[in-house]
């Protein structure tokens, strides 16, 4: 169980996860599905082809983001 | 003209039934707000961007509640000041995977709410450039509206009166200019306190009324939802029958013939 982990920044959080994580890996990990979310990775948007591939390293700053109800502020 | 108040609103190779769209803020809760745009009879539902949950994944998601396949979902830049966030939200909203739609809000203070026009037009620009159909909200200022025509919106939001004011529509004259001076659809958006406010909007021309607040602060939320419905086909059908010229004078309308 000693696998290393690396800490990112999740939403404006700190957050430790297993190293040669995938985007998918972190979705799966936090219940997230991921078909309504849009991730963006150090301020670049992830396309979800690339969630499954895209690995996660040390210092990445991560939001993941979804609709929620608003309309007019 | 033919006589139609249904008749389909197209905005950019989208159909519309409504002409009435909503926004899903500030309801009680998420059964409140379905059953509030099925009154509505809505067919376009705005809704914001904003960071998951990560702590309390127990919480349910709106599109849960609002079917995807049943409404246009209208992703909204609400919440942000620069061009730099509107532009940043409005591709998260398209990467979060509905549409390339995009209601295109750069406000100006937090006290207004009112658009930054300077910013807004930077903002479309660029996402005119890489796509988007923008939707902008903007100002009761036709020249910022031709402006916003000519960087490639498809249609373009006024308001009526500051976001969630409730004031009506407080430069009736503006917006009838701007509706003349620009050829793609205006939704007036903002504003709006209640039915007569939509109808209003309507009767003067616009295409389509876009609100929340009015129907989500309602003390009945739904039943309002439902007059707001009828009150914005009342007031388009009213637009298309064309009204009676203002007379300072009476005319009556019974004949003087055959009277004692």
């Amino acid at each position: 169980m000693a696998s290393a982990t690396v800490t990112i920044q999740l939403n404006g959080e700190p957050r430790g996860v297993n190293e040669q994580i995938t985007v998918s890996d972190l979705l799966r990990e936090l219940n997230i599905k991921p078909d309504r979310v849009a991730v963006e990775l150090n301020l670049e948007i992830v396309e979800r082809q690339m969630f499954d591939t895209r690995l996660l390293k040390e210092g990445d700053r991560v939001e993941i983001l979804s609709f929620i109800g608003g309309g007019r502020e | 003209m033919e006589i139609d108040a249904n008749n389909r609103l197209r905005i950019a190779g989208y159909e519309f039934k409504s002409r009435l769209w909503v926004g899903t803020g500030k309801y009680k809760d998420f059964i409140e707000t379905q059953k509030a745009i099925e009154a509505s009879g809505a067919d376009v539902v705005t809704v914001a961007v904003r960071r998951v949950n990560i702590t309390d994944r127990s919480k349910e998601n709106l599109l849960d509640y609002i079917d995807p396949k049943k409404y246009t979902i209208l992703p909204n830049t609400a919440g942000c000041y620069t061009v730099e966030d509107a532009v940043r939200y409005a591709r998260l909203a398209r990467a979060a995977g509905i549409s390339d739609l995009v209601k295109l809000e750069v406000l100006g203070d937090e006290k207004t709410l009112f658009p930054d026009t300077i910013g807004l037009l930077e903002a479309a620009k660029i996402l005119v450039k890489e796509g988007f159909v923008v939707l902008p909200y903007t100002n009761d200022d036709p020249i910022v509206a031709k402006k916003l025509v000519d960087i490639g919106c498809p249609a373009v939001m006024p308001l009526a009166a500051p976001i969630g004011s409730g004031l009506g529509i407080r430069n009736p004259y503006n917006l009838k200019i701007l509706m003349e001076a620009v050829n793609v659809p205006v939704i007036v958006d903002a504003g709006v306190g209640t039915a007569s406010d939509a109808a209003l909007a309507m009767e003067y021309g616009a295409d389509a009324v876009l609100m929340n607040t009015a129907i989500a602060g309602a003390q009945s939320p739904i039943a309002m939802a439902e007059a707001m419905k009828y009150a914005v086909w009342a007031g388009r059908l009213a637009y298309q029958a064309g009204r009676i010229p203002r007379k300072l004078y009476a005319t009556a309308s019974s004949p003087i013939e055959g009277m004692l």
